[in-house]
């Protein structure tokens, strides 16, 4: 039953890698991969994008080993010092070399955020899968839900359920997965209630599968492309979230190393003109927030030809 | 027009089971949560006497669903209990503080909307153009500046660099006296008693913040009216118009604009959403004395009934908002919502 499902997603890129076939000499070995060069090609940027996420992936598992001082030593001699060739991005009130710092944070705050958009990806297609397959009751109590949730501004939300349960970063990953599952959710539900009394369904009920089984193979999968368009959107977002948090005081304590808590803490001096206590990790935090961004638009290109703005 | 006031009436009712699930939420939020309130309100100082009594004066031995009445009752007399820290109503200081966050964030969103619109309808116009393509970069860079940063960057560039912008600490230099009270908007209040200088004293401390506020809400207005416009433009009724000989200008602001502005104004009310949240983020690098940095100093001391009520407050300002932008759909486009469901 599988295969008429993939066949079936394989047939559409094929035919919407044609439409475009005639702008790319590529040769078409695969739809897939055709349609891929082509969209790497009309829009180079979503190539840059990846690359950054490499980046950012490499600075967060080998970041630790290979930045120059340790990001919590502190050094009396050499305090709030300018950018030099000792320290690329200067040094801070207690003398720690602000790119060790910066290097290292990147994997607190990917974690993080990976963390937060991963158990709202889990709950929210978990909640929307059942209520768009079910429909009835379960559907409308799951929208009231999500609308009461929705009625928030949500980084106040994630503010007051941090409070709530307690500040510490474990917490900051749950209030930042609170306030996203309604987007998975919605999406989800959408995906799963059109294709509900699809053919294939029907003939994967009529040939005696569970409903979960055909719920979890043959239904969801249909879901996911679009849902890695929103994760992507979302893990930028969430950086932002969990930045913005510890900016004000929650979850990241000092001294840990923080993109939000080291702007944080470089506020505090950038009335006496020390800029670059908050400018490389604010422009960190930037980076990522738009690596995510633009690969989201990338993802969404190659997904969904016809939503572009 | 007796449809268009049901319809209204219609919208209002719809606003009641949503604000119901937000006191649920917050009700869920303060008290079914581990931590206990008996053990905050008792002080340091408490014996496990001291806290069972606090307990039963604060209801909190109660079973949960009679709690619920309880708070249900406090909040329809306005009560949203008492700050630990400053030992004051947290409704008289949220009431207080208030217009401070509404007078930034709404001349933020002016600014916004000032410049985002006409920038999405120009590259609407222009597709492919330069014009459009500086849309979409500054459309992607600003989505993904953290406004704290925008806002100290500021600060270094005005204040300390520049030396043009007055020191980042609150609604108004020292050397000034607050305006009489009348709406707390000190733009209107010093603009009311003919008081220029203070007027202009105000307007200066809010430039900055109200501009870190805007330049993160620029991406979403600027980015919609875009696709909005590009959308109208290629329509049938505009081909119309066009084929009939109309003006350019008459087809692009009479016809296309006009047709564009619902998904616009769909969109200000997600965009209220991040203003509301990135708001106090902006607060808090400004000094400004709003609600939102009321409540993360109350946060800090770990003041849960001030960061509730807050949170109580920003969700039901936020809905009200959703509200009024529904019913200003009505007027923008009177096909709406007249059909009824």
């Amino acid at each position: 039953m599988n295969k008429i499902v993939s066949s079936a997603t394989d047939a559409a890129s094929v035919n919407s890698a044609q439409a475009n076939a005639p702008a790319t000499p590529a040769k078409p070995k695969s739809g897939a991969f055709a349609h891929l060069v082509y969209v790497l090609r009309e829009n180079p940027v979503t190539g840059l994008a990846f690359g950054m996420f490499a980046l950012l992936i490499f600075a967060a598992i080998f970041g630790p080993m290979i930045v120059p001082y340790d990001p919590l030593a502190t050094d009396a001699a050499s305090v709030l010092q300018p950018p030099s060739f000792a320290h690329w991005f200067g040094t801070d009130n207690l003398g720690r070399d602000v790119f060790s710092r910066v290097v290292v944070a990147t994997r607190l705050d990917l974690v993080i955020s990976v963390a937060a958009v991963a158990l709202s990806f889990v709950i929210g297609s978990f909640l929307g899968a059942i209520a768009g397959y079910r429909g009835g009751w379960t559907d409308i109590t799951l929208n009231r839900v999500l609308d009461t949730i929705m009625a928030f501004p949500l980084f106040v939300l994630a503010m007051g359920v941090v409070a709530a349960l307690g500040n510490s970063v474990a917490n900051i990953i749950y209030a930042t997965a609170i306030i996203n599952i309604p987007f998975y959710a919605r999406l989800v539900r959408a995906e799963v209630n059109i294709r509900r009394n699809a053919g294939f369904t029907l003939a994967a009920k009529l040939s005696g599968n569970s409903d979960a089984r055909i719920l979890a193979f043959h239904i969801f999968p249909n879901a996911l492309p679009p849902m890695m368009v929103q994760v992507s959107l979302n893990l930028g977002w969430a950086i932002l979230n969990a930045a913005g948090l510890s900016f004000i005081g929650l979850g990241v304590r000092p001294p840990t190393p923080e993109w939000g808590i080291m702007v944080a803490e470089g506020a505090n001096f950038i009335v006496s003109g020390e800029w670059w206590l908050a400018l490389f990790p604010g422009l960190s935090l930037m980076i990522a927030v738009l690596t995510f961004n633009l690969m989201g638009d990338g993802l969404r290109d190659i997904v969904d030809p016809r939503r572009r703005t | 027009m007796a449809v268009r006031g049901t319809s209204v009436l219609t919208r209002i009712a719809q606003a009641i089971p949503v604000l119901f699930g937000v006191i649920v939420i917050s009700f869920v939020l303060t008290r079914a949560l581990p931590g206990d309130p008996a053990v905050q309100f008792a002080g340091i100082m408490a014996t496990p006497e001291t806290i069972e009594e606090t307990r039963a004066k604060l209801g909190l031995d109660k079973p949960l669903p009679e709690q619920f009445v309880v708070y249900l009752g406090q909040l329809f007399q306005g009560d949203l209990g008492q700050s630990v820290s400053t030992g004051r109503p947290v409704l008289t200081e949220l009431a207080s503080r208030l217009p401070a966050s509404l007078e930034l964030t709404l001349s933020a969103l002016v600014l916004s909307c000032l410049v985002a619109v006409p920038l999405g309808v120009l590259a609407a116009t222009r597709p492919g153009s330069w014009i459009d393509q500086i849309c979409r970069l500054l459309v992607t860079m600003g989505v993904s500046l953290p406004t704290f940063f925008t806002g100290v960057m500021l600060i270094y560039i005005f204040y300390y660099l520049l030396g043009i912008a007055p020191s980042p600490l609150g609604r108004l230099d020292f050397i000034y006296l607050d305006p009489p009270h009348v709406t707390g908007f000190f733009l209107i209040d010093a603009a009311l008693v003919g008081d220029w200088e203070t007027w202009f004293g105000a307007l200066k401390q809010l430039i900055l913040p109200a501009i870190t506020l805007a330049l993160f809400t620029l991406a979403p207005i600027a980015r919609m009216t875009r696709a909005a416009m590009l959308s109208a433009l290629s329509s049938d009724y505009i081909r119309t118009a066009r084929a009939a000989g109309l003006g350019s200008g008459r087809i692009l602001y009479g016809y296309a604009f006009r047709n564009a502005l619902l998904p616009v104004v769909t969109t200000l009310g997600m965009v209220f959403s991040f203003v509301l949240g990135a708001n106090v983020l902006v607060e808090k690098v400004f000094a400004w004395p709003g609600i939102g940095s009321y409540a993360v100093e109350a946060l800090i001391v770990s003041d849960y009934a001030a960061v509730q009520g807050f949170v109580l407050a920003m969700a039901f300002l936020f809905v009200f908002l959703n509200l009024v932008i529904d019913l200003a759909y009505s007027l923008i486009d009177p096909r709406f919502g007249t059909s009824g469901k």
